[in-house]
């Protein structure tokens, strides 16, 4: 039965990586916005590298 | 900071919308409506962004707002407005104050609790599977013993953490003297918990670890969905309060126009309205001349002509032609806030409302506690000692813990305003599909919601082809919507050339037709000769348009607001399933007569005011009837808080969708019998929850209290239960559920 010593604890750890992917998801506002994320996935990717490429043209901040 | 205030008034005015970020950068939200695709995000994301001075732009299609970050400076958060208009929608400041962060927050929390609670569930779970399977086979003492340890490490930490909420508000209703359900749910996590602590501390074969972890997380899942429930309906209300406050636009002396928020704006300033602006406070037009859609405030779907000197109110719609309106009043004082005021006074109507669930609560805590109490003093004096007493206590407490009462209400809500969303009608009260189940009598308003407040041209069939050709290539230029009526009837005839074609706001169309001047509008603007008009015979009762005719004589086009298409059936159908109706109308007698006798209404009257609706409303409570009032003007508004349920359709004023429990998007008025089936059927399943709920109490309870309640008939007794109130919500959804 000593495997049990090794497995029990791989268990939770594995368990546990879960559980802090999905705080870390909650945290990072992952949840804040269901109906834009699903949108968001039509969106044009090149467009998307217009934006940011906007963005890098904007002054840089004071 | 200040110096720079001084330079530009416009953005001192928000100050209380813009957040100050380090870096030199401002962080402000606005709430846009109209976003409600992928296209639209990427628009305004898009435009945004290639502004200079704007370092990032986030729209949340959830919540209809954009956040803009930029770099602070004079006058950006007009010229972000402005972007955000000129990509083609409307733009609110949206001010941070109205934003309820305890919402979201206390969403969050009950999600970590939920993630917390089910990690710990799954794993104690397992490990109390092992030593229940352990009992019948081989498992030594010492194995047993290790998996209770490590139960008590996974269960006892994630029962303080997740717990919290349970313990925090039955801390509360004792601190007050009352109970809720969460003292039972609290006392028996609790015990349970602490007891297991000592039974694994003894070395003893049953623990309930997994019944107190697995509790608090069915629990919460009950939690979770009430709050969601309760934020969204939240979210929908406060984004109308936003709309309401966008900005007006000012002269200033200077002659130089600035965007302040409308609660800045003093008697005696002077604001300009384009066409399609609302009016942002009560005043007199000083230039201009337009038509102005009163609906929002008398129901009336006909615009009124603005002429200089006119008063216009806060909240109605510009509809034609710029103006220079006077402020006569301040924000505080307007019709608008009058009727905001009305509404608040009407809310307490509703206070009496207990929830079914606090209902059962009040004596079933006591019930549960008593029981508990009773079975250790039971087992102490038959001489057991106070240790099997004691887990015959918890076991009871954990027996009858109300996990399926916890979920059996949350769940048929959200199954059911599922059911409801799909057919297009938005719950906005958390409790109002309850009391909708309630409901003996159904009040309704006449134009905008029996009618489709839309005119519909009533004489085409007396009017010559060729005018009503002429009328319609007139009627096409212009957005109003007795022009419109007109157009919609002459739409697919040969349209005659016409030159010059422009709209005089106030008057009506006019046009050259062979070198001659043709004219659709007003009766005193159209037709030279007075005593032609005269001569008509003036029974109709609805809204007129004249035509200068090709002959040189003057047509009259007359028109009537048209019953929505399934009025009938609808009032036909609740009157069937026993349901008194009513109309309450502002209109006229004749009119609402009318109206009524259509639709085989007996109960109506007409000429009312908001306060007239109130004091019917109330008369018909006091006599023990539960009404529902569907309504849509601003003048409706109070009387849907005054009503124990209210609906509005999204055509209905801002104010009003606030103020309406219920808001349905249809062109019919069919969603609202649906709304009412679909709530009595909920009310049903919540019953019929409650029954199985109690019912498994009945089989469970004795057994408990007798001492035959191991950990493993626990577990399985909780879940189960849990398991079929869920399933029987969600038989809403499947079935009939839809149809009506």
């Amino acid at each position: 039965m000593t495997v049990l010593l090794f497995l029990i604890p791989i268990a939770l750890f594995l368990g546990g990586l879960g559980l802090l992917a999905f705080l870390w998801a909650l945290k990072s506002g992952q949840y804040d916005d269901l109906d834009g994320a699903a949108e968001r996935i039509l969106l044009d990717d090149d467009d998307d590298d217009e934006n940011q490429s906007d963005e890098g043209n904007a002054p840089p901040s004071a | 900071m200040t110096s720079m205030a001084s330079h530009s008034p416009a953005i001192d005015a928000w100050s209380g919308q813009v957040r100050s970020l380090e870096n030199g950068l401002s962080e402000m939200d606005f709430l846009v409506p109209g976003m409600h695709c992928a296209g639209c995000m990427r628009k305004i994301e898009g435009g945004l962004s290639a502004l200079d001075a704007v370092t990032d732009a986030r729209a949340n299609l959830s919540t209809r707002r954009v956040r803009v970050r930029w770099q602070t400076g004079a006058k950006n958060v007009e010229n972000i407005r402005a972007a955000i208009e000129s990509l083609g929608f409307d733009a609110a400041p949206f001010d941070a104050r109205l934003a309820d962060q305890g919402d979201n927050a206390r969403s969050r929390s009950l999600l970590r609790g939920i993630a917390i609670s089910g990690f710990a569930a799954a794993n104690v779970m397992l490990l109390s599977v092992s030593v229940w399977a352990g009992l019948f086979s081989d498992m030594d003492g010492v194995t047993r013993q290790l998996f209770h340890w490590i139960s008590a490490l996974i269960a006892l930490p994630a029962v303080a953490y997740a717990g919290q909420p349970f313990f925090r508000s039955a801390a509360s209703a004792l601190k007050v003297g009352q109970m809720n359900m969460d003292v039972p749910i609290s006392l028996g996590v609790i015990l349970a918990s602490g007891a297991s602590l000592l039974e694994t501390m003894r070395g003893a074969e049953h623990v309930y670890f997994d019944a107190a972890i697995s509790l608090v997380f069915f629990l919460l899942i009950g939690r979770y969905l009430e709050s969601a429930m309760r934020s969204r309906a939240g979210e929908a209300a406060r984004n109308l309060l936003a709309i309401r406050s966008v900005a007006a636009i000012r002269i200033d002396e200077d002659g130089e126009r600035r965007s302040v928020p409308v609660e800045a704006l003093m008697p005696g300033d002077r604001v300009f309205v384009a066409p399609g602006m609302r009016v942002p406070a009560d005043g007199a037009v000083a230039e201009g001349a337009s038509d102005v859609d009163m609906s929002l405030l008398s129901g009336e779907s006909v615009p009124e002509r603005a002429l200089a000197g006119d008063n216009v109110y806060a909240g109605t719609l510009n509809l034609s032609g710029p103006l220079l309106v006077d402020i006569k009043a301040a924000s505080e004082d307007t019709l608008l806030a009058q009727i905001a005021r009305l509404m608040e006074a009407a809310e307490q109507g509703r206070a009496g409302f207990v929830r079914l669930a606090d209902r059962i609560a009040r004596f079933y805590a006591p019930m549960v506690h008593l029981l508990a109490a009773g079975t250790f003093v039971g087992w102490m004096l038959i001489g057991a000692g106070w240790h099997p007493a004691l887990m015959t206590a918890v076991s009871v407490l954990i027996i009858t813990c109300p996990c399926a009462l916890g979920l059996a209400v949350p769940v048929v809500q959200v199954v059911a305003s599922g059911v409801l969303l799909r057919l297009g009608v938005l719950v906005k009260s958390a409790d109002g599909l309850e009391r909708l189940g309630q409901i003996d009598e159904v009040v309704f308003d006449k134009t905008g919601t029996l009618t489709s407040g839309v005119p519909d041209l009533v004489n085409g069939d007396a009017i010559p082809i060729a005018d009503l050709a002429l009328a319609a290539a007139l009627a096409s230029q212009s957005r109003h919507p007795l022009s419109q009526a007109v157009a919609v009837a002459g739409a697919g005839l040969p349209m005659p050339k016409l030159e010059q074609i422009h709209e005089v706001p106030g008057y009506g169309v006019e046009g050259i037709l062979e070198s001659r001047k043709v004219r659709l509008g007003r009766r005193d603007w159209v037709v030279q000769d007075q005593s032609i008009a005269a001569r008509e015979d003036d029974s109709h009762s609805g809204p007129d348009l004249w035509l200068s005719g090709l002959d040189g004589s003057a047509r009259r086009f007359l028109f009537h607001d048209r019953l929505r298409s399934d009025a009938q059936d609808v009032v036909a159908a609740l009157l069937a399933s026993g349901k008194t109706v009513r109309l309450l109308s502002g209109d006229r007698e004749a009119v609402v007569a009318q109206t009524a006798a259509q639709l085989g209404i007996t109960h109506w009257q007409a000429r009312c005011s908001p306060a007239d609706k109130i004091a019917a409303l109330n008369a018909l409570s006091e006599s023990g009837k539960r009404v529902l009032m569907v309504g849509d003007g601003l003048n409706d508004a109070p009387a849907l808080r005054a009503a124990h349920v209210s609906m509005s359709p999204a055509s209905a004023a801002d104010i009003s969708q606030t103020a309406a429990d219920f808001v349905f998007q249809s062109e019919s008025l069919r969603p609202v019998l649906h709304s009412i089936i679909i709530a009595h059927k909920a009310r049903n399943r919540v019953l019929e929850n409650f029954g199985l709920a109690f019912s498994y109490n009945l089989v469970a309870v004795p057994l408990a209290v007798l001492g035959f309640v191991t950990p493993l008939i626990a577990a399985v007794a909780m879940s189960s239960s849990s398991i079929l109130v869920t399933l029987n919500a969600l038989r809403l959804r499947t079935g009939s559920g839809g149809q009506p």
